[in-house]
């Protein structure tokens, strides 16, 4: 096992959840992909925000409202810190990763695309990432292409070159796969559809737990991110956009906070970001997603990186003298999600099997049903590895799956 | 902490590994698809009723244990059931795998085996999805059964 200095244990302690057993079992949590734990720290914030200063924000005099809109504000700060964006008011907050490509869909790309012109997304999109393209297709009379993957799960580049084509307007793709752990060369596609005249929004709900985003270096036009697979709360997520972009756009919903005035014939729009964010928002999930990124900036995320690769390094070791195990997704640049199938044993009757083992890993399409398609398979079983999670949580993956193998003779 | 065998009885295993009434009914004059979408499970039922009866029936698709064994032990017992017999067995079954409650179930004889769902709240749509799709059969409906 390769040595690094991250302290596991200290990480594993900062998470109140992880101390329990489950059907007798110490709780081995492997589905960090669908959502991550939350630490101490973040669930003390929530807390105190409603214990101590519970209350609307932008609207009041009184104390309360002050104190809370200032944590609100504080937390937007952080995340333009961790993404690196020029400016808070590029940071619109929202439910999640689902809802800000929605929003991009239904402002900018409907402003912007017409009939005939063309989305370009992969074959490897969560559905969040497709859906909303083909009602925008739909609405537009827009062309939906995929970029397809190869057997190992990777964007298969050389088609690149011909999918993007000066009627292509919008180039829509995840930073990392949720059903396969690849990452795709971002930077790169993000040139490439510039050069011919396309925006770009990245899908970065897997990629912000594993990795360090600049937005700015990669010169992205949007970027979308989930809280809650960040280590903050459920119910809010970040739409980064290029200042510019999100002026000329429509907004999204009308509401309170998103106004400057309004009269009975019209209305003033709001400054960013508060034009994109009609109504009360998530309080209470912003200043814990503020607090996850506190905590993560306190931690060690580098080691932390390196600890999740090595995971999957050993991980894949096991799978590799695991007979009948089959990798679904073996992509060169992978963070540490491993989806896979058992001869002869369906993914639910592992996650069952592993479930009374204490072990809780997702089994079936995760939500991303065309790359069962492309894979000719209903489903797959899948560990997804965080920094809180041991090399013992590894073996312990594969005894379960050697108990499957029991279990079925 | 509940044995896993409970649910995964050898009954369950075998009907998995060798599903009996497998594969497309030829004659078949009622068929109905079910889906899992939780899970991606699609089972396709084929039945041949004449007067009232189940003459033939078998599926094909594919799914979990759960389902598949389900599947297996339900076409075993229904061939050659009354329509009013099926439904009676559908109820019997519905309360096999979520009540507590005692029951007589001498009736479903090898479908007993699928008893243990019940404490696997998850996997009772497993067991229960080709029932509902033959009930969805009997009481004439069209379109295709979903668990959701
Ligand atoms: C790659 C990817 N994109 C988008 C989403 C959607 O995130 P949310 O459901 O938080 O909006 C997910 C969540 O599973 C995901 O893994």
């Amino acid at each position: 096992m390769p040595k690094n200095s991250f302290d596991v244990d200290r990480a594993r302690a900062d998470f109140p959840v992880l101390q329990q057993t489950v059907h007798g079992k110490p709780l081995i949590y492997l589905d960090n992909a669908a959502t991550s734990q939350k630490p101490a720290a973040v669930i003390e914030i929530l807390d105190r925000y409603y214990l101590e200063y519970n209350s609307n924000i932008h609207r009041g005099v009184h104390h309360l409202s002050q104190v809370a809109t200032e944590a609100y504000e504080s937390a937007r700060e952080n995340i333009r810190r961790y993404i690196n964006a020029h400016s808070t008011k590029e940071i619109i907050f929202v439910r999640g990763a689902t809802e800000g490509i929605n929003l991009v869909a239904q402002t900018f790309a409907r402003s912007h695309i017409k009939a005939g012109d063309e989305i370009l997304i992969t074959e490897m999109e969560h559905h969040s990432n497709i859906v909303p393209w083909q009602i925008l297709a739909e609405q537009t009379g827009a062309i939906l292409k995929y970029i397809p993957i190869n057997d190992a799960g990777e964007l298969d580049l050389e088609k690149i070159d011909a999918l993007l084509t000066d009627k292509t307007k919008l180039l829509a793709l995840v930073h990392i796969s949720n059903a396969l752990g690849t990452i795709n060369p971002i930077e790169m596609l993000i040139e490439k559809a510039h050069d011919i005249g396309a925006k770009v929004l990245i899908d970065g709900a897997q990629a912000v737990p594993h990795t360090r985003i600049n937005v700015i270096e990669l010169d992205c036009d949007f970027y979308v991110l989930s809280g809650h697979k960040l280590f903050g709360p459920t119910g809010i997520g970040v739409l980064y956009g290029k200042q510019a972009l999100l002026e000329a756009m429509p907004p999204y919903q009308g509401g309170g906070d998103m106004i400057k005035m309004v009269t009975m014939e019209k209305t003033m729009y709001n400054d960013l970001p508060h034009k994109f964010e009609a109504g009360t928002p998530h309080i209470a999930g912003v200043i814990g997603l503020g607090a996850a990124i506190d905590y993560i900036e306190l931690i060690d995320f580098e080691g932390a990186i390196q600890h999740e690769h090595d995971l999957l390094n050993y991980a894949n070791e096991l799978a590799d003298k695991t007979k009948g195990m089959n990798l679904v997704g073996t992509a060169k640049n992978k963070t540490s999600i491993l989806s896979f199938t058992l001869d002869g044993i369906h993914p639910h009757d592992i996650g069952t099997i592993m479930d009374n083992e204490g072990i809780a890993i997702r089994a079936g399409h995760h939500c991303a049903m065309p790359v069962m398609e492309r894979f000719q398979i209903p489903a797959t079983a899948r560990a997804s590895f965080a920094f809180y999670n041991s090399f013992s949580d590894v073996d312990a993956l594969f005894n379960g799956i050697e108990k499957c193998r029991e279990v079925f003779g | 902490m509940f044995d896993i065998r409970e649910l995964y009885q050898e009954v369950i295993v075998d009907h998995n590994r060798n599903p009996r009434n497998f594969g497309k009914l030829e004659d078949a004059n009622k068929t109905l698809d079910g889906y899992n979408p939780l899970c991606g499970d699609k089972l396709t039922l084929y039945i041949k009723t004449n007067n009232n009866t189940i003459e033939d029936i078998s599926f094909d698709g594919s799914g979990c244990a759960i389902s598949v064994a389900s599947a297996s032990l339900m076409t075993d017992i229904m061939k050659g059931r009354k329509l009013d017999e099926a439904e009676a067995l559908f109820n019997k079954f519905h309360h096999l795998i979520t009540s507590d409650e005692e029951l007589d179930i001498t009736e479903l004889g090898k479908l007993a085996a699928l008893a243990g769902v019940k404490d696997y709240p998850a996997r009772v749509k497993c067991a229960s999805l080709c029932w509902h799709t033959l009930h969805s059969v009997i009481q004439g409906d069209a379109a295709p059964v979903s668990t959701e």
